[in-house]
Formats: C-alpha cells, structure tokens, sequence
C-alpha cells in the first residue's frame, strides 16, 4: 500500500455555501452527480443528502419515515447517538479515523422508521469540490424493525476538481427483519485518496444486500467494510464491479461473519486491470451452523496490470458450508471463438464479453443509473483501455 | 455449396485428417458417420475454422469462394453456422442478447424464435450458464435460427439429449434445413422454402437423428479417410450389423 501524507490536503476552512435546489449546481457538476449515480431531479427520490467538500450542502425528505440530516445535526438531536456513533468503528484504528474523529466536517445520518417500506431510493453525494480538498464525514445509516430502503451513494469530485482526499466513517445497523440495499458508486479522479472505514451490524431476519461500482480512475483506494451478521435468518450480499486504470491502486474487498445460525451470505466481485493494481480481498467466517458462505473473485487483466485476489474462508464449526472460486486470467479463447462463430470479429467478440463481465443487471439498479454504467461501460471499451 | 479437396489437416503433430475430398451440394443434408477418434469432429472444427486446427494439404471452398486461411466470423458472416457441443457460459451475456447479434440478415424476434424451441425463460439467463444437455441443444438451435446460415455444421445433435428433448431437437433441426421457421412472415411458406434452402453437414453416432432429418447422402469417416458412401440409413444399418471393420476392409 502507498502511503499518503494527510498534510498534503486542506482539512480546514473548505465550507460551501447551502443549497436550496440541486438543480442550482452547475450543469458540469451535474453531470458529475450522476455518473455517481445521483440525480438534481429529486422527483424520483424519497430523500436526499449532499455533501460538499466540509459542509453539508444539502439535507430533504419527501418521506416522512425517512429522517435524513447532517450527522452533526444528528448528534445534537440524538444526544451524541451514543448507541451508534463510532460503535462499530475504532475511532483509535488508523491515521484516517483519528482525523475523522476529531475534525468532523460532516456525513448522512439517515433512519429509516420501523416497518417503513420506502420504494423511491435515498439518495445522498459526497463530493470533492475544492482543489486538495481533504474530507472528513461520518455517516450512519439505520434501518429499523421491519422496515426496507435502497440508498444510493455516489461519491464523485466536482468538475476540474484534481486532487483531494476523501476520509469516510459509515456505520450501519440493519434491525429486526429489515432489509437495506446500499448502492456506492465511486467518480473519482486520477489524484483523489480515498478511505472509507465501515462497518455494519445485521440482526435477526435482516438482509444486507451491498453494490459497488467503480469505472473512474482513483489514485489509490483502500476499503474492507466488515459485516456482522449477529442474528439467525439473516443474509448478506456483495457484489462489486470494478475497474482499475492505468494510475489507479485499489485495495478493496468485503469481510463478513456469520454470527448466528441460519445465516446465509455471498460476495462476489468482479475485476478488470487495464494497467492498475486491483487487490481484491475477500472474507468469509462462519461460526455457528447452519450457515452458508460463498465468495467469488474473478479478475481480467486486460493488457496490463495486476490483480491480487486473496479470499479467505474461516469456518470454526462442524458443519459450515463455505466455499470460493477465485480467479485471474485473460478472456478464454473458447468464448471469444464461440462468437466469431456466430459473425462477431474478434474485436466485437471481446467487447462483448468485457461488457458481460461487467454486467450489473443483477443490481437491480433504477433504469437512469442503470443506463449511466452502461454509457460508461461504453466509454471504457471505446477508449482503447481495453 | 462446400468442397473440400484432399484436405489434410495437423492438431500440433497429430495428423487427423488424411486426403478429405467432399461436395455438398445446396440445400443437401450429409451425415458423416465413423467411430469415435475417427476425425468427425475434427473436420467440423477445421470447416469453421477453429485455431489448433492446421490445415497442412488440400482447400475448402465455400460458395466458390476459397476459405481455408479465412478467420473464422468470415466464414459465419459468408453463411457457416455451427451447433457446438460443449458451448462456454458467457458471464453476463444474456441469450437474447446474443440471439439479437446472431441476426446479421436483419432483425428477429428473440421471443418468436424461442417459443420454438420451448426457450423463452432462458432468453434472461446468461448463455449457457447451467443448461443441460437438451437446453444446449435447443439454444444452439435458437442461435442457429436467428443466424439463418447456408450451410449448418452440426455435430452430434442427439448426444445429452432425452428422448423427449429429442424430438423437439430433431424437429427444429429439420425445420433449419427446411427453412420452415417463421424469420420473414412476409413471405409465403414456398418462397421462405426457396430462399432458405440450407444445407447441413450432420454427424451422429448413434443415427437418431435421421428419424428426424431428410438426408440425403452419407459417408463414413474412418482414421481420418473418407470411405463407404450411401445413403444414410443403408450405411448406418450396416453399422449396426457389422460395425465399422467392413469400413477397413472397404479401405484397403
């Protein structure tokens, strides 16, 4: 891993002004927005957040069970939320959780009411505006009994913006039959640092169900969000779609433990270096049964590059069912002739497969980001990266 | 339609095929016959154009035009389709997704087709990702339809298959040859019959196929020769009574 010197950044006196309407933002600002997968036209979202660079910009609900609020609102309504802030997450782990601990600029504090069903998604951004900005936020996200949400979080630099560093605490507590589905898109830029620390709690009935989608370069990225899955019939899932560019050092995976019996679980990740380094972890532990793990990393290398899959499986009992398929390759020849077979040149035959791989139907994204990856998946393959 | 003249063709050192020479005729239907090992499937590769396949002697004509060296989406794009036997799982590519790109005579209707060969709830599933035996078959043909070629290779379209998936195997496989399937419903029955008017080099081992197809002309392939031409069910009920050690004796 690279080391990154937090003194190069500007973690102070980087306050934007508030803003009303996102449609005020600029329309190149905009367009950064959605490639992160959020949207000014709020008329499809139940509730939204925008950070920018040390201020929370932006805070609405349309929905009266979805509270959404700058988290150091939060914690003065909430007396300092004792029972979530920085209880999943050491404050003591690193560099970069002592910097967010004690220089907050803020983060989402989102609740979902107990046996709400919130259709529309809740969205909220995180952006780098300021040249060498450096970003501290804190975000929690709770999901009461019963109740069910999708959130969606783009994390994105504004236009022109080059370098910066995004520093991000999330703690998420997913309660009693209560299913949270939590889609990060990620619009960097070749100079930005970013290290998300979270970590989440999933208790009994709960469902966890995680996406990840990184297209844009990063300069170096360093995640692991850490699951517990503490009780029984509760299930958890992964999926990440990830490409690395030349310039971008990712170091990223999922770890999760199953806790309780009945629980079930699946990471699966999906990576291509065109010229980056990727190393891809992986962790599954399994300590009481029945109990059920699968973890998945397959790995492109597409001209040039490096993927390091490291997938663990930790199982302390008789009787846990944990397995992995790792691997890291070219695109197999037999697939790339199985469609020349049919017409395809071998230049047609390959973008078809890398756009497979890629493929995020399985999401269940809403049909505008949905339409955004693919136009970005389009943009990769006709820059020549691949 | 397809001629092959004194081909010989090396997998590495291996020399699997040994002076083929072979006319199919537009719109002929021709079932290889021969023992496993014999070159059967070797001869298909070659014809499509597979790497690994090294053609050392002899040309392959297609449509009068020479493809021996030619890459093989030439030869699909020219009118060659093949069944494969054992298709890789695209991650990712849906089948209606590939059905669509395999129509490069113009659009089809992905649901049609696949209602003809009891597919439809496969046409949102990756290709090929945990089909069976009967499934590949039938998705082969699917693709086979939306491609619309010439000429279709097929080898060994009952093998995986069960009896029931049989029947529809073989009923769609005919409906190919015959260009019975509804691609232009613009057209009249005869002049869809005219217009694809497909020819099919099939191979089977165990013949099944022929209750199916109407062929029209067969031979057998043994140690990479070409011996033993007749019609099919005569040469597959001599098979059956004697084996392929008359095929030697033929040989020598």
């Amino acid at each position: 891993m690279k080391e990154i010197d937090l003194s190069e950044f500007k973690f102070q006196g980087l306050e934007q002004e508030a803003l009303q309407d996102l449609n005020d933002l600029s329309e190149e600002d905009k367009e950064q927005l959605l490639m992160a997968g959020v949207v000014s036209d709020l008329s499809t979202r139940s509730a939204s957040y925008l950070q920018m660079d040390q201020s929370a910009v932006h805070c609405s609900s349309k929905n009266d069970d979805v509270e959404i609020m700058d988290i150091k609102d939060a914690l003065k309504k909430y007396d300092g939320l004792e029972e979530y802030f920085w209880t999943l997450v050491d404050k003591d782990k690193d560099e970069f959780t002592r910097s967010a601990y004690e220089n907050l600029h803020g983060g989402y504090f989102i609740r979902v009411k107990a046996g709400a069903k919130v259709k529309e998604p809740i969205q909220s951004c995180l952006m780098l505006k300021s040249e060498n900005v450096g970003q501290n936020v804190h975000n929690i996200v709770i999901i009461e009994e019963g109740a069910e949400a999708h959130i969606i979080t783009g994390c994105s630099v504004a236009h022109g913006t080059k370098a910066g560093a995004h520093l991000g605490i999330s703690e998420f507590f997913v309660k009693k039959n209560a299913s949270l589905t939590f889609t990060m898109v990620h619009n960097w830029s070749e100079n930005v640092a970013v290290r998300p620390r979270s970590a989440g709690v999933v208790e009994e009935g709960g469902k966890f169900l995680s996406n990840y989608v990184l297209l844009k370069p990063v300069k170096d990225l360093q995640m692991y969000p850490s699951i517990e899955m503490n009780g029984p019939n509760s299930v958890a899932r992964f999926n990440s779609v990830v490409v690395a560019p030349e310039g971008s050092h990712l170091d990223m995976g999922n770890r999760v433990v199953m806790n309780a019996p009945n629980t079930r679980c699946e990471i699966i990740a999906r990576t291509i270096a065109t010229g980056g380094t990727i190393i891809n972890r992986g962790h599954i532990g399994a300590h009481y049964t029945p109990s059920k793990g699968h973890l998945e990393c397959q790995g492109l290398i597409l001209g040039d590059g490096r993927i390091w899959a490291i997938p663990e499986l930790d199982g302390s009992t008789e009787g846990v069912e944990l397995s992995h398929e790792a691997s890291v390759g070219k695109i197999a020849q037999d697939e790339i002739e199985y469609l020349m077979a049919r017409g395809m040149d071998e230049d047609e035959a390959t973008s078809t497969i890398v756009r497979g791989f890629l493929n995020t139907d399985i999401m269940g994204l809403p049909e505008k980001l949905q339409k955004e990856i693919d136009k970005q998946i389009e943009e990769l393959q006709a820059s020549d990266a691949m | 339609m397809l001629t092959i003249e004194d081909l010989h063709v090396n997998i590495g050192d291996k020399q699997v095929l040994d002076g083929i020479n072979l006319e199919i005729k537009e719109g002929e239907t021709f079932i290889l016959f021969g023992p496993n090992g014999s070159g059967k499937t070797s001869l298909l590769m070659t014809l499509m154009g597979f790497a690994g396949y090294e053609v050392t002697k002899g040309r392959i004509y297609f449509k009068g035009q020479d493809i021996t060296e030619a890459p093989m989406y030439e030869r699909a794009r020219l009118g060659v389709g093949m069944s494969f036997q054992r298709p890789p799982t695209i991650h990712g590519l849906r089948t209606r997704h590939l059905v669509k790109m395999c129509a490069r005579k113009g659009d089809v209707n992905p649901d049609m087709l696949a209602d003809i060969v009891n597919m439809t709830d496969f046409l949102d599933r990756d290709i090929n990702s945990g089909f069976s035996g009967g499934e590949i078959k039938r998705s082969e043909l699917l693709q086979l339809m939306a491609q619309q070629p010439d000429l279709v290779l097929f080898d060994e379209p009952e093998s995986g298959v069960d009896m029931e998936n049989m029947q529809l195997v073989g009923k769609v496989a005919r409906d190919v040859l015959d260009g019975n399937f509804n691609v232009a419903p613009d057209l009249s029955l005869k002049e869809r019959k005219e217009r694809t008017r497909t020819a099919g080099l099939i191979i089977t081992h165990t013949g099944y196929i022929l209750d199916y197809v109407n062929a029209d002309r067969g031979q057998v392939l043994y140690k990479g020769h070409l011996c033993c031409e007749g019609r099919p069910r005569d040469i597959l009920d001599h098979i059956r009574e004697h084996g392929y050690q008359e095929c030697v004796r033929c040989m020598n």
